[in-house]
């Protein structure tokens, strides 16, 4: 099926919150041939996750 | 739709990060990345790593918003990046689907007097914690106490705090991660201060994920204290700052216990911010403030072309987050696959300058990854040293050398000072090697004409203790390096067709569910069923943990798997042989007798699991009243006679799992014996239904059918490892269960009609068979072992093969279905590309010294070299070998094994590695 141009953006998506969650949809997303807005509150994604210092069970840096 | 931008009040464009304007800047503000635990201006970038690397303005502490005065910020920035005129935009745009990952709070126990939280100093957070515990945190990694500054060497860590607890919070549900969280932390903390008693008090130990059964038994052998209690309330010591509470233990005593600090487990809730976005999306929340889904659907929401992952819709885990993530991203994009392509942009570069005939200019950037390699290594003598080497034409240190600012600097610097050569002296290039390489071909060059130094995880890590000698092996690494680098040449990049087909192997509920969703993205799949019916271990499943009926969903599945014309069904049917690589699998098929051989650039296994045969275990096999749950469901769902007449059912929990053959947890089966217990329940009330438990693993918003079992008068018995259950016969139809009771110290018996074994998930043979055939690795529970357990948990480490299900590690079918849409996502970002690049690391062969000897093709591993004859100017010369370069890896056997100095591998000739070894002996 041809795409049409009244169905404006139908080759983005939007994404709400850059923590792990929204950055690996927007990665998986684009990755796939969409455009990406990711939205993010705070001036830098990363979301809780970049507070962690290690994680479980490996005790890898979260960073 | 609406979007607003906030104003930044910083141009990003021109911030260089340089920092200038936060030294200037007068006011402090409580630092929330550190938990407020320390503080920044109120100009400022969240963290070191942030992303990106630019400043912004707090326009709610700033000096200037607030009394009209002060822009020292504006006056001092060499950049002119400072706008007080910033406005907000709103935008407006439109979308094909939109995602919510808004995350998570955590529970604040400020106002609960009985925690003392914000009265108490000693009394913190486990967020709290993990930034004392962080190496860039508040205390750079030092574990004082808040009160004095005091190293702590006794610390409690009180579970459940805004989790499973209708009484001090509003938050009856489980947050999944507490318990796995608080044993990493007490192990961390160990790390840091070695004496230190640990002691965690909690009510389940919940270590219900794939690999933390063993974590928690590690921290057991690491001295970490575990005590089964409910800790009512925390009290200040008198003339200290220590800590006091009492509890009762296992044996009925009262223990006063006194530490130098106390940490609260805090659970996860759902922000108010997020509550405002799901109000804005017109999506439901359900009681618990979490977004409403099926559990068939596990990242839809209440609106169409609306997705939620992460903790949006429940308290999970970072593996299950990004899961779901994947999921949502291939469900967002799954209606809308026409358009795919329509709205991206190629990502260019610039076109790469031939620098190999230039004389040898080389750049070294030498990474202080903050404190990680500056902390130990003298990274100032590193760099003066690094200068006097031969060809070294520029030397610069970075504070994170990731980092965009950095990256963009570098590119710049190789530009101005016309470097040829790079060489990063950093982490390590498992994980950074590609984003320098990025760099260098933003600048313009090669990007192979680089070498990293590995000054981090295999120097500043490993000899913490010994910060001289660290420093002079990271000069040897730079040496060894620059020496290397000066001898590479560009290696022109390789481009591979994509077979844009995939191959599902295993018809079950999460290889449909993978197949339908890579059919949906427009991609023709082979599903492989090796049994002669679809669904799995689904075929045995009543109902999912939210009471959905399992069957019609199976059923649907199964006639669109079977309707869908890009779907090629093989049942009864085996994969028996497979080669290839990502974009180019070769599979054969086997049906019967007939073999087909299939071309597809994707693989998604999916082979499921099995269930645990007790033989010999509480009298199964032996008595006609003791079944695993399987069994139960479906004689009770027959209305089988046995159980019709039955008035007491004794669970039995941990048949099979969590024992020294299995050190794991089944994670489905606590929920499964509850369900079944209430349903019991419900149809008689005055039958007697006992569950007989180690830890009650009803995780997140399960726990509202445990609580609910223990209202409707399900009695729930503890029982340790070492003192299992014991089931008698009594008489030809009844069943004696003995357990020793924790409440009562004595051991209790209990006649019985029924008794359900909660019996384990185990890995099938299939597995292990398709590991072999694909080159995959499995774990020691013989599940396939994925690519990182936090980050790629559905990713194989080899390319474009992805797991599903039950054969990755046990988990019930919400869980199964978000990882088989992830797997399809997953896929679908190798198959939308109709070529791929290949790393050109690759075996290559020198003409006039093969003399074709054949030595190389017996030790290549993956079948990539063959012999050839040769011509030289038109005659006939002899065999030569010649190189799959797509089958190729790298790995350099046959370069090894060569005599004649005929392979290599392009970027490690024996004349690079020479270099670098003779530089590692030069001194």
């Amino acid at each position: 099926m041809e795409w049409k141009m009244s169905e404006q953006g139908k080759g983005s998506v939007l994404i709400a919150g850059g923590g792990i969650a929204g950055m690996q949809a927007a990665l998986d997303a684009a990755n796939s041939g969409f455009y990406v807005y990711l939205l993010e509150r705070r001036p830098a994604i990363g979301g809780k996750m970049a507070q962690l210092d290690k994680t479980f069970p490996t005790n890898d840096c979260a960073m | 739709m609406e979007v607003t931008r906030r104003p930044r009040f910083v141009d990003t464009e021109k911030c260089i990060a340089c920092g200038v304007c936060a030294e200037k800047c007068p006011k402090k503000v409580d630092d929330e990345y550190n938990e407020k635990i320390s503080q920044r201006k109120a100009i400022y970038i969240p963290y070191a790593q942030a992303v990106p690397q630019k400043y912004a303005i707090d326009r709610d502490n700033c000096i200037y918003f607030k009394s009209g005065k002060c822009r020292a910020c504006e006056k001092f920035c060499p950049a002119g990046a400072i706008n007080f005129e910033d406005k907000p935009q709103t935008m407006s745009l439109h979308v094909g689907a939109i995602v919510l990952s808004p995350g998570f709070s955590t529970f604040d126990p400020s106002g609960i007097r009985t925690w003392g939280y914000g009265t108490f100093k000693n009394v913190i957070t486990s967020m709290e914690l993990e930034r004392y515990l962080s190496a860039s945190g508040p205390t750079d990694g030092h574990l004082v106490r808040p009160s004095d500054k005091k190293e702590v060497k006794r610390i409690a860590f009180i579970q459940c705090v805004g989790s499973r607890d209708l009484n001090k919070s509003q938050n009856g549900y489980c947050s999944s991660v507490c318990c796995t969280y608080a044993i990493k932390q007490a192990m961390i903390a160990k790390d840091h201060v070695k004496d230190l008693e640990a002691t965690i008090f909690y009510m389940d130990m919940r270590t219900y994920g794939k690999e933390f059964e063993r974590y928690y038994e590690r921290a057991k052998d690491l001295g970490i204290g575990f005590q089964r209690c409910r800790v009512h309330s925390l009290e200040p010591v008198r003339d200290t700052s220590d800590i006091y509470f009492r509890y009762i233990d296992e044996k009925g005593r009262q223990i006063e216990a006194r530490y130098d600090m106390v940490v609260l487990s805090v659970g996860l809730c759902t922000p108010a911010s997020a509550l405002e976005l799901a109000y804005h999306a017109g999506v439901e929340l359900n009681e618990n403030r979490f977004v409403e889904s099926s559990s068939f659907d596990p990242v839809g929401t209440s609106r169409p072309g609306v997705f939620s992952c992460g903790a949006f819709s429940g308290p999970k885990d970072i593996p299950q987050t990004v899961m779901e993530a994947s999921a949502a991203a291939a469900d967002a994009t799954r209606l809308l696959a026409g358009a795919r392509n329509s709205l991206t942009q190629k990502r260019e570069f610039p076109p790469e300058i031939e620098v190999c005939d230039q004389p040898v200019r080389i750049g070294v950037f030498i990474c202080h990854c903050g404190a990680n390699i500056a902390g130990v290594v003298d990274v100032e003598r590193v760099a003066r040293y690094a200068q006097t080497l031969p060809g070294v034409a520029h030397v610069a240190r970075n504070l994170f050398s990731c980092s965009q600012d950095t990256q963009d600097s570098i590119k710049n610097t190789i530009k101005e000072k016309g470097l040829n050569r790079v060489v990063v002296a950093a982490c390590t290039p498992r994980t950074h090697e590609p984003l320098f390489r990025e760099t260098l071909k933003a600048a313009g060059l090669n990007p192979y004409l680089f070498d990293m130094a590995n000054i981090r995880n295999q120097d500043s890590w490993v000899h913490a203790a010994e910060p001289e000698r660290a420093t002079e092996k990271a000069m040897d690494l730079v040496r060894m390096s620059v020496a290397k680098v000066g001898l590479l040449s560009a290696l022109p990049a390789i481009s591979v067709p994509v077979s844009q087909a995939a191959l599902v192997v295993g018809a079950g509920l999460s290889g449909m569910v993978s197949a339908l969703a890579l059919a949906d993205h427009g991609f023709p799949v082979t599903l492989v069923e090796k049994s002669s019916v679809v669904g799995g271990q689904a075929r045995h499943l009543f109902r999912t943990w939210k009471g959905e009926r399992i069957e019609p969903a199976l059923q649907e599945l199964d006639a669109r798997v079977r309707s869908n014309p890009l779907i090629a069904l093989h049942l009864d049917s085996t994969v028996a042989s497979a080669e290839g690589f990502v974009g180019n699998f070769k599979s054969t098929i086997l049906s019967g007798k007939t073999s087909t051989t299939i071309d597809h650039g994707v693989t998604i296994l999916a082979t499921g699991a099995q269930g645990y045969v007790p033989e010999g275990e509480y009298l199964f096999g032996t008595s006609s009243r003791v079944f695993t749950a399987i069994e139960f469901d479906k004689l009770h769902m027959a209305g089988d006679r046995r159980m019709k007449e039955a008035k007491n059912y004794v669970f039995i929990q941990c048949v099979g799992s969590r024992c020294e053959e299995r050190m794991y947890c089944s994670r489905v089966c606590c929920t499964h014996s509850v369900q079944a217990a209430l349903q019991l329940k419900e149809e008689n009330p005055d039958g007697e239904v006992f569950i007989l438990y180690r830890d009650m693993r009803t995780y997140g918003q399960r726990e509202e059918l445990y609580r609910k079992a223990r209202e409707k008068g399900v009695v729930f018995i503890h029982y340790e490892s070492h003192l299992k259950p014991r089931v008698k016969s009594l008489e030809p139809r009844r069943l004696e269960v003995e357990v020793f009771d924790h409440v009562l110290h004595e051991p209790l018996r209990i006649v019985a009609d029924i008794v359900v074994l909660a019996t384990a998930v185990v890995a099938n043979a299939a597995t292990a068979e398709l590991a072999d055939i694909y080159r995959l690795p499995i774990d020691s529970d013989g599940f396939f072992q994925e690519a990182h357990a936090k980050l790629r948990p559905v990713d194989f480490a080899a390319d474009g093969i992805f797991m599903a299900g039950l054969a990755h590690c046990p988990k019930p079918v919400d869980e199964s279905i978000a990882q088989a849409k992830a797997a399809a996502g997953r896929a679908v970002s190798v198959l939308a590309n109709s070529s791929i690049d290949l790393e050109p690391t690759k075996a290559t062969v020198v003409s006039a010294n093969c003399d074709g000897c054949a030595m190389c093709l017996d030790v290549c591993p993956y079948n990539a070299i063959s012999l050839v004859a040769a011509e030289v100017a038109g005659a006939k010369a002899g065999l030569r070998v010649e190189i799959n370069l797509a089958r190729c890896k790298g790995c350099g056997l046959c370069q090894a094994t060569c005599p004649k100095d005929g392979v290599f591998v392009a970027g490690f000739s024996l004349e690079q590695i020479a270099a670098q070894v003779d530089a590692a002996l030069a001194i």
